[in-house]
């Protein structure tokens, strides 16, 4: 069997508080080979960066891993020592960038104090300073960036050069897989451009081997993404590589999606009227039972209100679909 | 062009930012923008973050001053119509649904408020029925909405219950700002299905603000684009769109994802 470099199996992970319990992430599988890069999209609420959280290793407070496996290059991180997690899984072997993580940025200090201490505390010692200061310079050059990034302050760098930037900070040890969330959203068309072409770049550079790029725009996930999975409440409903999810989409909801989409099309404007889903995403604290997606699904059947879909594996196993098509 | 189909003139538009009271230091918000919006058109204001297109739409608002150059709304300077004449006649829908409403005020508040800027004076049974009505025909259920909260809604519905409120005041022109940027992409076809709709059924002219050329291109009769607050572009959609003139529109129109396409690096 071929080793998987990053592989969750029914993964499980509810927000508990005052409010009830979130299935944010209920009984999700999914695989991700070296040198792959993979999408994850769906609507805002269906969990995207929930799944992306319990893969960092370390989720927020509230949020608990509730079962399930994610083995990221062997290791079991929900069954390993903490600090073994911490030294051996982060950064080396994954690196997770969360949202409006170009924020992070410490606004009181330069860039390059930072990353110096960035490094000094996966270290634990104190790092030469014209070492670090090389390494980064030379690091964030495969970024498009110039070495002068260092001597500035956040405040003094658009949006796409901070989240280059922390992106950069991120892959210093040059882990093989590294989480992106939303990387693009708060960017502009031009640099959203920039921005896809540089973590391409950093793939072919051999910094990381492969990715796991979460966002809800499905035209920008076109762009980078060899397989794509497309997320709806809690649970992936349809896996495949990403051309066929585009011009081919076996789901109901992925057909929906892809119909509501406004692409900008060079030759005129597109022929027939979009298609919106009616209804709206459902409350994850109390997900409909039998197929989540039924009382939005325009074929429905009376077995969707009553069973869950099982997983069926289409397309000489190429693509896998969770519905009774 | 025919001065009776242009609702909304733009002349030599130009807004300079000051900051600083000693070393005054101006920052050009808009500059010499001109632009014509006629009667039953949609119109997309288009450019990158910080290209002066919500400072056009504040303007237009009269949320902010020029500082040079003058609006006409049908034909007459914005600036001479009294207050309540003004926003009766235009009317806006913001980015974020979630703060544009007051939160310890029901859905039906707002509706019924707006009735205040009409002329005619209904009785409160009447006032239900046009909004019921209303609602039906942006496609809201009424008994959805009516009674609930503002957070009690999706970002969808309170977008559309926006637009319902300047249907309901009658309103001439809608500014649109960025409306579908906080929404998700399977309920954002339906609010831009709902203005080409307005447009066709009522006549309703709209500028519509966005940054992005998909949602531009697929609901606008004229393009006007904008780069560091002029205007670098504009004219009807299929030329704009699909033969550029400008060198800024065409990079603009090359960063564009597309859905059947990959990008070409150069």
């Amino acid at each position: 069997m071929v080793k998987h470099l990053l592989e969750i199996e029914e993964l499980k992970g509810y927000y508990r508080g005052t409010f009830g319990v979130v299935f944010g992430v209920d009984g999700v599988s999914l695989t991700l080979d070296s040198g792959e890069i993979m999408g994850l999209a769906g609507e805002s609420g269906c969990g995207k960066s929930t799944l992306a959280e319990l893969v960092s290793g370390s989720p927020p407070p509230l949020l608990h891993y509730e079962g399930g496996k994610i083995l990221v290059d062997g290791f079991d991180i929900y069954h390993i020592d903490r600090e073994v997690l911490r030294t051996e899984v982060k950064c080396k072997r994954m690196s997770y960038v969360p949202q409006a993580s170009m924020e992070s940025l410490n606004p009181v200090k330069r860039i390059r104090d930072f990353i110096i201490d960035v490094v000094k505390e996966r270290t634990g010692k104190k790092p030469s300073r014209e070492k670090v200061l090389k390494m980064a310079g030379d690091h964030l050059k495969k970024l498009g960036l110039e070495s002068w990034v260092l001597n500035r302050y956040p405040l003094e760098l658009s949006g796409g050069m901070k989240q280059r930037v922390v992106i950069g900070i991120s892959t210093l040890w040059n882990p093989k897989l590294l989480v992106i969330d939303e990387p693009t959203s708060a960017l502009d068309v031009t640099s959203q451009k920039r921005m896809i072409k540089s973590l391409l770049d950093l793939k072919q550079a051999e910094v990381i081997e492969s990715m796991l790029y979460i966002s809800h725009d499905i035209t920008s996930l076109r762009q980078l993404c060899d397989r794509c999975a497309i997320m709806y409440c809690g649970k992936i409903v349809e896996t495949g590589p990403m051309d066929d999810i585009i011009n081919n989409p076996l789901h109901p909801y992925t057909q929906g999606l892809i119909s509501s989409v406004v692409s900008y099309d060079p030759t005129g404007r597109q022929k027939g009227g979009l298609k919106s889903i009616p209804g709206e995403h459902p409350d994850l604290r109390n997900p409909p039972p039998g197929c989540r997606f039924h009382p939005r699904c325009p074929k429905a059947k009376e077995i969707c209100k009553t069973t869950e879909p099982p997983v069926i594996k289409a397309e000489k196993g190429k693509r896998e679909v969770a519905c009774f098509l | 062009m025919n001065a009776d189909k242009v609702l909304l003139q733009c002349k030599n538009l130009t807004k300079m930012y000051s900051s600083g009271l000693i070393r005054t230091k101006f920052v050009v918000g808009a500059q010499n923008v001109t632009f014509d919006i006629e009667r039953g058109e949609i119109v997309s204001l288009v450019g990158e973050s910080g290209s002066g297109k919500s400072t056009v739409a504040k303007m237009i608002l009269r949320l902010i001053e020029p500082t040079s150059g003058d609006i006409l709304f049908n034909g007459k300077n914005i600036l001479s119509y009294d207050k309540r004449d003004y926003y009766r006649r235009v009317q806006t829908i913001f980015q974020d649904p979630y703060s544009a409403y007051n939160p310890f005020y029901k859905i039906d508040r707002v509706l019924d408020k707006a009735f205040d800027l009409r002329n005619d004076h209904h009785l409160s049974d009447k006032r239900k029925e046009i909004t019921k009505s209303t609602l039906k025909s942006i496609g809201l259920n009424p008994g959805e909405v009516l009674g609930r909260y503002p957070h009690q809604l999706s970002g969808g519905q309170m977008q559309r219950i926006l637009v319902a409120r300047s249907l309901i005041i009658g309103s001439e022109l809608l500014i649109a700002d960025e409306p579908t940027s906080m929404i998700d992409a399977s309920t954002r076809a339906g609010i831009l299905n709902l203005l080409l709709n307005l447009k066709k059924e009522k006549g309703l002219s709209v500028l519509f603000i966005t940054h992005d050329i998909g949602q531009a291109q697929y609901i606008s009769d004229r393009i006007v684009v904008m780069k560091k607050g002029e205007v670098v572009e504009q004219g009807p959609v299929d030329e704009v769109f699909v033969n550029p003139k400008n060198s800024y529109t065409k990079e603009l129109l090359a960063s564009v994802p597309r859905l059947y396409e990959k990008w070409e690096y150069t």
